[in-house]
């Protein structure tokens, strides 16, 4: 019983286990030689899986791009411009200024999440098994020591890097369209002020303090509501996939609930990046 | 949550894809949505023209089509009272030919008869004469009763 229990476990731990690789003294090593390498490691199951997913997010949009006419549009097209459709339409109803970011920021962000997200219905052992079995005949692993995780949305530091970007812009297009001033000014004169000089200059930490959390707030929030649902959700797939026969019509119950969460997390991860942004770029005070 | 190196890829790896999409996928189909979106409110806009122009176009042959009924009816009634005016004029015209025609014939009538009659006078004078000449060769003297021959003749 117990050694079932550490079984169970370990096959836990090792669905979330992302592969690392990492360069040492002796070269590049990978996983487990990596334990103790600190920040200089690299996920390279979500690096490959992440990139590869963008690739062919830009690649069916580019190939629309390049075919689209302004006549009778082909069915493909009619896809590909549905999508541009909602995405344009929330930005042009939530950001009022002019800017050729956000809206290709927007898309990107929808189109890309949600194929991340999209790897989340993959039957959780095929592709890890796979590369188990790759590892083993073509590199002699152990099987067990070769890791995949193939959900990069599941990897936090997939989430924060997107969440990282969303608040490079937000102050970027605070400082922008407000000036240093402006942006310093609204982290430190509100939420309280006074006409006293003296009670403001008490008041002014207490602000900063406030507004700071408030800022960094966002995109921690943004970076954790996805990794959250995601790793929830792909860890509520394992565990189904470890209770045996009973777990089809569980999986299926699971996975078409976790449509919605796929595409609501994509689309709730767009549309805060486009409301974050527009209230940026709004004097608000 | 180990945040490591990863971040720093997925970070270029997310500036890269959103700069591609900013440069080569967003332009060219919002510009293909946007440019066919005009392409059918001009359609439609032209659309609803036309079947302004081919309302007013419907209501203008009417109108004409009316106007030219009228014209015609018009000059049919103007026809019809100058053919009755003409007729008029030559039933006058011929009346007053006739007249005249029979006046003439009348007149000519009566100098004929004048004139026969002034004839037949001298004609029936001379007659008389000649036969009282020849009366009176034998009992009296032509010159001495002249003058009753003469009132004889004035009485004819």
């Amino acid at each position: 019983m117990a050694a079932e229990e550490v079984t169970l476990s370990s096959h836990i731990q090792h669905h979330l286990t992302n592969a690392k690789m990492c360069s040492t003294d002796a070269g590049l090593a990978f996983n487990k030689a990596c334990a103790d390498s600190g920040f200089w490691t690299w996920h390279i199951d979500t690096l490959a899986w992440s990139i590869g997913l963008g690739l062919i997010f830009l690649w069916i949009f580019r190939s629309a791009a390049k075919k689209s006419t302004t006549g009778v549009p082909g069915k493909f097209q009619c896809f590909i411009e549905m999508v541009v459709e909602l995405v344009g339409d929330n930005v042009r109803d939530t950001y009022h200024g002019n800017s050729k970011l956000i809206a290709p920021l927007a898309l990107t962000i929808f189109v890309w999440v949600f194929l991340m997200n999209l790897m989340d219905l993959v039957p959780v052992d095929f592709l890890p098994a796979f590369a188990g079995f790759v590892g083993e005949q073509a590199f002699g692993m152990d099987p067990h020591d070769v890791y995949m995780k193939i959900v990069p949305t599941t990897d936090v530091n997939m989430t924060a890097a997107l969440a990282l970007g969303v608040f490079i812009l937000m102050i970027g297009y605070s400082i922008r369209i407000k000036g240093l001033g402006g942006f310093i000014g609204e982290l430190t004169l509100h939420p309280f002020s006074s006409k006293n000089k003296l009670v403001m200059v008490i008041l002014i930490p207490c602000n900063l303090l406030l507004e700071t959390i408030a800022l960094v707030a966002k995109p921690f929030s943004l970076a954790l509501r996805l990794f959250g649902n995601l790793y929830a959700g792909e860890m509520i797939f394992i565990l189904i996939g470890a209770i045996g026969l009973m777990q089809l019509p569980l999986h299926f119950v699971w996975a078409v609930f976790h449509i919605m969460v796929i595409v609501l997390q994509a689309f709730v991860f767009m549309m805060l990046t486009i409301v974050y942004l527009s209230m940026a770029s709004t004097k608000s005070h | 949550m180990n945040l490591n190196a990863t971040l720093i890829g997925e970070l270029i790896a997310f500036t890269v894809f959103v700069l591609f999409c900013m440069k080569y996928v967003w332009p060219p189909l919002n510009g293909a949505i946007e440019a066919r979106q005009k392409k059918i409110e001009d359609g439609l806009a032209a659309s609803d023209k036309a079947e302004k122009d081919l309302e007013l176009a419907r209501e203008k042959a009417a109108e004409e089509l009316k106007e030219a009924k009228t014209q015609a009816a018009e000059i049919i009634e103007q026809a019809k009272k100058r053919a009755t005016l003409i007729v008029d004029e030559e039933t006058t015209r011929g009346q007053q030919e006739r007249e005249k025609i029979i006046a003439q014939g009348h007149s000519e009538i009566e100098s004929e008869r004048n004139r026969v009659k002034e004839e037949l006078r001298q004609q029936v004078a001379t007659l008389a004469v000649v036969g009282a000449e020849k009366i009176l060769e034998r009992e009296i003297d032509q010159a001495a009763h002249s003058d009753i021959v003469e009132k004889l003749v004035a009485e004819l």
